[in-house]
């Protein structure tokens, strides 16, 4: 027997307080003063009530580095973050490219039941960018594979390219691309600019993403098929997409939290951020530090500006963490030998919360309606509402949350943000009618 | 002051008190027992990651100079090999009761993150392509003995600045003694906004003939033939054409400017024989002025510099 919850006083969207009853995996009424016996009630004064978010750009590690991450763990993190779906990216070990591997993910993605694991199959087989994986046998899988990515790697071959993008016509896929030109970056280890010069770290062209966007929104529309970018990081990207855009090339795109608040000087061990009063007395505790290094680099303050107004704007539809849990021997190193990558599952909403403030429809359409809408989600990304399937988060604008790396829910510590007072903390999570974080704590 | 990892740690009156601390320790060469008592049960580590025989035997030879115990600890044949971590040889290091890890590195960096973990204090003697600052101290210092200051000097510094770690400590530590710093190579050769990264008013020319006249200081530095095979440059012949400096170049400059070279050097490449044996020349000076500013460093760092 399920439960029912009724939820008394959120104010959904950030909306005027109503009451809803989740009960049977949907939203069952929504109202003023809502009874129903037996329900278990959740006091949700001065909490706002979002659809359950979804990540299009999530690392789990498993199958491979289960050290890192696992299914659950990130699931866990997932679910405590907000989150209802998530999508495993391929560069797992064995990868994900084919239908066995992502039916494994799929699977324990559904044993963990914290939130739906949609996996991401990858583009060429073992991410090498030689050959097509076989696509359409994902596509056919139990895991019902949508999108496919060699996130990691960037299908640098435009022919291979081109190829992918007509292939996944045939089952209404999406390749999500890891734009890198290969050949620009190669040794890089920073956002190149006068911060990469100082610290004598090769440096990381902002023209290497932005030319394969500019490529790859071409082939696009010359093949008619649809194209996502991930993580973009650069000013001059987001005027690539605001022109296919405006030429209306069938793409979107992405943005991490971290490329919109952090910037390359953190690699130097000065505090500039996006948001500068968010910093306070927070200071980056020496350079040098690998928990800053990912893939692409952190950029300059003028980027992080250029990218949050794209957000805003449209030019970028969403926003996804790029969660990449690490052990901490592949941080505790030295810059150039640690591997790139940073926590984001847990603390994405409320840097979104630093970075745009109570714009809750903003948030709830880069963050769930969107990424739901990109994945083929359909029982996520829509507003909490009679008949909807109950997939929702509870968010306290008012709380302030110190990061304390120590206390999260990922089997890996490399936040960027430990130690920085965020606004916002998730108080529930419903995932079809069932919680999985109460109080702010995760329910199993 | 604790480390030295970069031309950046030091101040004017830091830096100049190293120079006139290493005059001091250069008095000591020229007695007949060159030895100091001042670091006797001290322990000084070179911890090498890259070869490179001149500097370690040159800290090797400073810190002996100052009768400390000298250890020595190279990436090959040791448990680094086997792939230990940087901390955990760091925790090594730290055990055995390191006063002073000197420390080269391949990775730009290692030495700052080395200093998070030793008690020691440690001095970079090269990380990556960052910094290389007693090469830095040792230049300066040379330029101070040959032209009597370094404040107002015109120093030119030309070959591969992209891959220099001394030509990044030079701009830092030349900048806070009051010279004024060209550096010329190949567009490809020079760091993205290097005018601006390291110290204001650095200036960039490609032109290798237009800054010679004015310079008093010409440091060459060392540019691998293999950069062609990344097309930084066309050819070595190419290059040196272009920036080598041989006698004709070496004649463009004022009577008194020197010529200096942080080794090892191709010859025919960026410098001609004619200019490297030339009496301009300060390169082998610049190996003796190096033990003698590491005395220096050796003897503040753990002696007291407060």
């Amino acid at each position: 027997m399920t439960e029912s919850y009724l939820i008394r006083g959120v104010r959904v969207v950030g909306a005027a307080p109503t009451d809803l009853l989740l009960r049977d995996g949907v939203v069952a009424e929504a109202g003023h003063g809502l009874t129903a016996p037996g329900a278990t009630v959740v006091d949700a004064d001065g909490l706002v009530a979002l659809p359950g978010l979804v990540d299009l750009h999530t690392h789990l590690r498993e199958p491979g580095r289960e050290d890192a991450e696992t299914v659950e763990s990130g699931s866990r993190a997932a679910a405590l973050g907000g989150y209802t779906a998530v999508c495993a990216m391929a560069n797992t070990s064995p990868v994900a490219d084919t239908a066995g591997v992502v039916e494994q993910v799929w699977r324990l993605g559904r044993e963990a039941g914290l939130v739906d694991v949609q996996p991401i199959g990858a583009v060429t087989v073992g991410l090498a960018g030689e050959h097509l994986a076989e696509l359409g046998a994902m596509a056919s899988s139990a895991a019902r594979v949508r999108i496919f990515s060699d996130d990691g790697h960037c299908v640098a071959d435009p022919r291979l390219m081109r190829r992918a993008l007509e292939y996944v016509k045939a089952f209404d896929g999406i390749i999500a691309q890891h734009a890198e030109e290969p050949r620009l970056t190669v040794g890089a280890q920073m956002h190149e600019g006068e911060v990469a010069t100082r610290l004598g770290l090769t440096g990381w062209p902002a023209v290497a993403e932005e030319a394969i966007i500019a490529r790859d929104v071409l082939l696009t529309e010359h093949v008619g098929s649809r194209l996502h970018v991930c993580h973009v990081s650069t000013a001059g990207s987001v005027e690539v997409l605001r022109h296919a855009k405006a030429r209306g090339v069938r793409v979107t795109a992405e943005v991490t939290p971290h490329h919109l608040l952090l910037t390359d000087e953190l690699v130097a061990g000065r505090a500039v951020l996006g948001t500068p009063e968010l910093a306070g007395t927070w200071r980056p505790t020496t350079s040098y530090d690998p928990v800053f290094k990912v893939n692409p680099p952190l950029r300059t303050a003028s980027d992080v500006a250029a990218l949050r107004q794209a957000l805003v704007d449209g030019i970028i539809d969403v926003v996804a963490t790029d969660h990449a849990p690490h052990a901490l021997e592949d941080k505790e190193c030295e810059w150039a030998y640690a591997r790139p990558g940073m926590l984001g599952l847990e603390t994405a909403l409320s840097v979104l919360l630093a970075v745009v403030g109570e714009r809750w429809d903003l948030i709830a359409e880069r963050m769930s309606r969107t990424p739901a809408r990109i994945a083929g989600l359909t029982e996520h990304g829509r507003d909490p509402a009679p008949g909807v399937p109950a997939n929702l988060t509870l968010v306290d604008p008012a709380a302030r949350r110190t990061v304390d790396p120590g206390e999260l829910a990922s089997r890996s510590r490399n936040t960027p943000y430990a130690g920085m007072t965020l606004p916002g903390r998730v108080v529930a999570t419903f995932l079809r009618g069932e919680p999985t974080v109460l109080d702010g704590k995760a329910v199993k | 002051m604790k480390h030295l990892l970069s031309g950046a740690d030091l101040d004017a009156a830091t830096a100049t008190l190293i120079l006139d601390t290493a005059a001091e320790m250069a008095n000591v060469a020229g007695r007949e027992v060159k030895k100091l008592p001042a670091l006797r049960g001290r322990t000084v580590v070179n911890l090498f990651y890259e070869d490179s025989t001149r500097t370690r035997i040159s800290f090797e030879a400073a810190a002996k100079r100052l009768s400390a115990d000298v250890i020595n600890f190279s990436a090959k044949g040791s448990s680094v090999s086997k792939g230990e971590s940087l901390k955990d040889t760091a925790l090594t290091l730290q055990a055995m009761g390191a006063d002073a890890v000197v420390v080269r590195h391949p990775a730009s960096g290692a030495p700052h993150r080395l200093a998070n973990w030793v008690d020691g204090s440690v001095i970079n003697a090269g990380d990556g392509i960052h910094e290389h600052p007693t090469q830095a101290l040792l230049d300066a210092y040379t330029m101070r003995s040959r032209l009597g200051r370094i404040a107002g000097l015109h120093v030119a510094v030309v070959g591969d600045v992209l891959h220099s770690r001394v030509a990044r400590s030079n701009v830092l530590l030349l900048a806070t003694l009051g010279a004024k710093v060209t550096l010329v190579g190949p567009p490809t050769l020079i760091p993205v906004d290097i005018g601006t990264a390291l110290a204001p008013g650095t200036e960039v020319s490609y032109d290798l003939d237009a800054v010679l006249p004015t310079a008093d200081v010409v440091m060459m530095l060392r540019v691998q033939r293999e950069r062609m095979d990344d097309s930084y440059f066309p050819s070595a012949r190419e290059y040196a054409r272009r920036y080598g400096l041989d006698g004709p170049r070496m004649r463009r400059l004022p009577d008194h400017a020197i010529v200096m070279h942080p080794g090892p050097m191709n010859r025919g490449m960026e410098i001609a024989p004619e200019v490297a044996d030339s009496p301009r020349s300060t390169i082998v000076e610049q190996v003796t002025n190096g033990v003698s500013v590491r005395m220096a460093v050796l003897y503040l760092l753990l002696g007291g510099l407060t």
